[in-house]
């Protein structure tokens, strides 16, 4: 047990060592000193103000993270992420303007209209997958590119605030009942100091929510259950009844409808409406390799998106010093190749390791001759993470 | 606007009639760009949209479609070689940096170098990490992708003024252009002039190509044919192609599969890199952030809907490029594609009917005639829809024409010597 989990961890350490250490020698062969960025990342990195950016840079890339695990679990590429949130933050900023609610309702009936179109454009792929056999990662892939036209085909001729209304092109502004609040006052009840300047998203709740929710689907339910058993092995779970049809599109939904919630925080935070602007873009790639960093695990999941935040709220310190702040870009992507990398080797290691040890048993027993060659490694897909 | 159009051409594993296909590759080529010529010739009489194919539309088409082909071709060394590469969009990030700084520091030949350099260590990368450590192709591209737009945006700041700098200077010379066949111009000219049926688009497309033409057009279109050489009538092509369907078998024979693999993946991101160098030098003159704009995408795209074959990724490349060659065109002119959509599916309907495909030859005509009727009752085509055209056309060929796409057998499977 303890040597798996210190297998599990030496691969991201490894990674992010990797990372510093590349970056380091990057940093050497220009004007700038290394050392000089890194007391930047290490001290401005953990002010208060470098923090709570943090933790609201990670709670979208969380929700990323889960949303393009749970297709991970099931050996599914859901690479089309980035379009299903970017259609789900429009369609719910524009629905949730059209709507007057009370405060709660409001916010709860966003969450539904984003999820319920990000789960719609995911269908697409899992439809397809299903019946036709059709590559999700390529379907996705082009319908990632096919959801910014339909995005800006519905905003530039429908959902469209009037120019009278609004001076950029955008949705109408979400009135306040549909807008998230601030956590700064309960951080402050309980004690935690948070700077006047910054403001804690309420969002981060969701991003907890979605937590918990992965965990009790995938892990606790007998859906859940049916969903790893086609991941791992899908003929077998075929054989035992699962209907692998209705897994590949379910799990297709449940991703594209956590997919939906990622683009909220931008619509529901005091912009208040969708622009081309408001809503960044590419939460959905960089969801990806939050995912593999955390290894699909919720707790993983956890500390990969704060990892990934940290880096990216990193820049601003880093840009005041007038360094490069571009070298946590670098790092973010060299940490995400070597991980991957690594957990491959891991993988690997502990497949030999196992194999020794059996072999060891057969012949201390002396009666069968040695196993036959271990299993072949079948492209085993994104799913890395131990059983 | 024709997903489906050309079946044949973009399958090889189709069973056309027997006198079809005696004829030969390159003749089908032949006549189906004729064919096509000759309903983008159609549609400009028949529409009034003189613009449509006139000399300056179908160069910016050229120009367009040209990176878009190169990295599907680099798509389709790799792919040959059974590796999926989802990096290119990252390696052509690559190309564009490296072509822009060699521009800017040597030359441009030298540029150009630097950058098919560039993106061949991109795919060195993406080789070590799917040929030897066996990661999942799809993740390893993914990777690259983000880690190229951050290591070029890194040296963007630490090469050229300012830390926040998001492009860098122009580069002060290109690369010479040219007239191919200067003493046919004055005719083709006049040709063109005439607007002739058929005679005068024809010699726009010509003269698009062969006039006033960069030296790196020429290098790049040359790699179409260089490419269908090499992979297909040498030894050497032929065990790459091996690796790609069969890795145990060539493996068997004696094929060094992870050096075909090597040598495959990083041939793909070198003619990805050559991609990019053609969108600084052909565009902007020089590196911008995000100016790839998912085109290796699109070059992907490309790859399937050319059927991972060369002559099918061209036309395929020469027709999204000509799609997206509309966008800076007067409402008119796009507008006039539904009319050519028309026409495409009226002939490819057509060709389903001569083969006793009913079915499929009502659904064709049935989309032409919505074409026709969406012409009718509409004064534009959507602007925001034309960019996306290419996937669109992608994904409905992979919905409906999937069986007639054959992928190489071992496409994306990781392998390893003595499967372990």
């Amino acid at each position: 047990m303890i040597r798996r989990i210190t297998l599990a961890l030496a691969a991201p350490v490894l990674a992010v060592a990797v990372a510093t250490a590349v970056s380091a020698l990057m940093l050497a062969f220009t004007d700038y000193s290394a050392a000089e960025v890194f007391k930047v990342i290490f001290t401005d990195g953990f002010s208060r103000t470098s923090l709570v950016d943090t933790v609201n840079r990670a709670a979208p890339y969380y929700i990323a993270g889960v949303a393009v695990a749970i297709g991970f679990k099931m050996n599914l590429f859901n690479i089309g992420v980035e379009g299903q949130y970017r259609l789900a933050a429009l369609f719910a900023a524009a629905a949730a303007a059209a709507v007057k609610l009370p405060a709660p309702l409001h916010v709860l009936f966003t969450f539904l209209v984003a999820m319920a179109v990000g789960a719609a454009w995911a269908s697409i792929p899992g439809l397809l997958r299903a019946y036709r056999g059709v590559s999700e990662v390529i379907s996705s892939i082009m319908l990632n590119a096919t959801a910014l036209g339909v995005a800006a085909f519905f905003l530039g001729r429908w959902l469209r605030a009037p120019a009278e209304v609004e001076q950029t092109l955008g949705t109408r502004r979400i009135s306040p009942s549909g807008q998230l609040p601030s956590l700064n006052g309960v951080l402050r009840a309980i004690g935690i100091d948070v700077p006047d300047a910054t403001r804690v998203q309420s969002y981060v709740i969701l991003a907890a929510v979605v937590g918990v929710i992965y965990y009790l689907v995938i892990w606790r339910s007998s859906y859940g259950f049916d969903l790893r058993a086609t991941g791992s092995n899908a003929e077998a779970a075929t054989a035992s009844g699962v209907d692998a049809k209705r897994m590949v599109i379910t799990a297709m939904l449940l991703s594209g409808a956590a997919a939906g919630l990622i683009g909220l925080n931008d619509i529901m935070s005091p912009a208040a409406r969708y622009t081309d602007v408001t809503v960044v873009s590419g939460l959905g790639f960089t969801g990806i390799a939050i995912a593999l960093l955390g290894r699909n695990n919720p707790v993983g999941i956890a500390f990969a998106a704060l990892l990934w935040a940290f880096m990216d709220a990193v820049q601003t310190p880093l840009s005041n010093a007038e360094l490069p702040k571009q070298i946590t870009a670098i790092m973010q992507g060299i940490t995400v190749l070597s991980v991957v990398i690594a957990y491959e080797v891991v993988r690997r290691v502990a497949a030999r390791q196992e194999l020794a040890g059996l072999r060891r048993e057969v012949t201390a027993g002396g009666a069968a001759p040695p196993p036959a060659d271990p299993p072949p490694s079948t492209g085993s897909g994104p799913e890395v993470a131990p059983a | 606007m024709t997903s489906l159009m050309n079946p044949p051409e973009t399958a090889a594993g189709a069973k056309p009639p027997a006198r079809f296909a005696e004829i030969p590759r390159w003749a089908r080529l032949v006549l189906y760009l004729a064919l096509g010529v000759g309903t983008m010739s159609l549609t400009r009489v028949l529409t009034g949209a003189g613009q449509l194919t006139a000399e300056n539309t179908l160069r910016s088409a050229v120009y367009l479609a040209l990176p878009i082909a190169l990295a599907g071709l680099g798509g389709l060394w790799s792919e040959r070689a059974g590796v999926v590469n989802i990096g290119l969009e990252g390696m052509m990030v690559l190309g564009t940096w490296f072509g822009a700084y060699g521009g800017i520091a040597y030359g441009p030949w030298q540029g150009v170098l630097m950058g098919v350099v560039g993106g061949a260590i991109g795919g060195l990368l993406h080789a070590i990490a799917t040929v030897s450590f066996g990661v999942d192709h799809i993740i390893s591209g993914v990777s690259i992708n983000l880690l190229a737009v951050g290591f070029c945006e890194f040296l963007t700041s630490v090469s050229w003024d300012g830390a926040s700098a998001r492009e860098s200077p122009s580069i002060p010379s290109n690369v010479t252009k040219v007239d191919l066949i200067p003493f046919l111009k004055g005719p083709l000219h006049d040709l063109a002039g005439q607007r002739r049926f058929f005679l005068s688009d024809l010699a726009n497309a010509v003269l698009a190509v062969t006039t006033n033409v960069s030296l790196l057009i020429v290098v790049a279109l040359a790699l179409f044919p260089l490419t269908y050489f090499v992979l297909w009538k040498t030894p050497f092509g032929l065990r790459l192609r091996s690796v790609g369907e069969d890795p145990d078998a060539a493996d068997s024979l004696g094929v060094n599969v992870y050096r075909m693999k090597y040598v495959a993946v990083m041939v793909s991101g070198a003619l990805s890199g050559l991609a990019g160098v053609l969108l600084v030098y052909l565009f902007s003159s020089k590196f911008q952030s995000g100016q790839t704009g998912g085109r290796g995408f699109i070059g992907l795209a490309a790859m399937i809907f050319g059927n991972w074959r060369p002559g099918g990724l061209l036309v395929g490349a020469g027709l999204f490029g000509f799609m997206d060659s509309m966008q800076s065109q007067v409402t008119e002119t796009s507008h006039a594609l539904l009319v050519g959509a028309a026409l495409m599916f009226v002939v490819t309907g057509l060709a389903c009917a001569f083969r006793k495909l009913w079915v499929s030859a009502a659904v064709f005509f049935l989309l032409a005639a919505g074409a026709a009727w969406w012409y009718q009752v509409t004064d534009e085509l959507p602007r925001e829809i034309i960019p996306y055209f290419p996937h669109v056309t992608t994904l409905l060929v992979l919905v409906f024409a999937s069986q007639r796409l054959r992928m190489p057998a071992a496409d994306g499977k990781v392998w390893r010597r003595g499967g372990r």
